[in-house]
């Protein structure tokens, strides 16, 4: 997975999970954003959510 | 943002920051320390000065040399700093309420004396601080704690009316067109002269909420939706511009004498007089 979330930052406005042209991210019932169950490896890293979150709270990892 | 910039730019435990879940704010403080990243500027070249307001808390979180002073005041004490120190970097953090009503008289001497700043106004359209009152930004028909029955006066066009007093860059992008926002940001600075750029802003928890705007996500896609880029905006009809702004470079000139540099020809004239 090439998203790393900090969730201890994020206020669960959803500003990511509009913007993902995947759909890859959801809000949970904690109002937290996290990464939809099965979609684990559907991530394009196109960074909108990087991008657009306002808490700096989800970022777009290089993979190795 | 990249996480190194987070880690790099901002000042060690404070964050969370405390803006409302969906602020657009922090997507402009973002968008700033990229474009000083960009630029490639040491941190203590660069100051920060900010007034008071939601937006003027992020030189609270930044790692440069930062101070949060007066309401509308932020303009008066940068071009203080300005003066003493040409070399430094100022930026002025300031939202709209700050800016054009409280610091109203202080952003068009400022422009007028085109000292070299890079003014960002992040625009929410309301002061959001202290409840949702509105301020000279808030569109007319909009409704506010202070015009429940809506607003009656038209909202100032900030770019123009800093450009009529003697800006010499002014700008404006939203925070959907986040990299627009950073390119624009970038340019003010490089700037020489006064250069205001205006950040158009979601307030989803004063503004938003009282004229039914949706979700902070519908907030940014309505930014995406009336912000046009200033090519198409120059080919559209009066009906079609109905309630949609331009985004981009608005406009920039170079024929005006810096302020700080024409000061320093008048200490030249009172040396040579002695």
């Amino acid at each position: 997975m090439s998203l790393k979330l900090i969730t201890k930052r994020c206020k669960g406005c959803g500003i990511c999970t509009f913007f993902c042209p995947k759909k890859v991210l959801v809000i949970t019932e904690l109002n937290k954003a996290a990464i939809a169950e099965g979609k684990e490896n559907d991530c394009i890293k196109c960074g909108q959510c990087e991008m657009r979150c306002p808490d700096y709270a989800i970022f777009v990892e290089k993979e190795a | 943002m990249k996480e190194e910039l987070v880690e790099k730019y901002f000042r060690p435990g404070r964050l969370p920051h405390l803006w409302c879940p969906g602020c657009g704010h922090g997507i402009i403080t973002g968008a700033i320390v990229q474009a000083i990243d960009q630029e490639g500027w040491s941190k203590d070249d660069v100051a920060i000065i900010s007034g008071i307001g939601c937006s003027s808390r992020a030189s609270g979180y930044l790692d440069f040399n930062t101070a949060n002073t007066l309401h509308g005041r932020a303009l008066p004490i940068a071009s203080g700093l300005k003066m003493a120190n040409p070399k430094l970097h100022v930026i002025v953090v300031s939202g709209d309420g700050d800016c054009t009503a409280i610091g109203g008289n202080h952003l068009i001497h400022a422009a007028r004396r085109n000292i070299d700043l890079t003014l960002v106004v992040f625009n929410n359209s309301i002061y959001g601080m202290t409840g949702g009152q509105y301020s000279p930004m808030t569109p007319v028909g909009s409704k506010a704690t202070t015009a429940p029955y809506m607003t009656i006066e038209e909202d100032f066009d900030l770019p123009s009316l800093a450009q009529a007093a003697g800006a010499t860059y002014t700008a404006r992008a939203t925070t959907y067109h986040t990299q627009l926002l950073i390119d624009v940001i970038k340019k003010g600075m490089e700037h020489k002269g006064f250069s205001l750029i205006e950040a158009v802003s979601a307030c989803p928890t004063n503004f938003g909420r009282q004229n039914k705007m949706g979700a902070p996500a519908l907030m940014m896609d309505w930014q995406r939706q009336h912000g046009v880029p200033l090519a198409a905006w120059n080919k559209m009809t009066e009906e079609q511009r109905a309630g949609k702004f331009p985004i981009g470079v608005l406009s920039e000139r170079t024929d005006r004498k810096e302020y700080t540099e024409a000061y320093d020809e008048v200490i030249a004239r009172a040396q040579a007089a002695l």
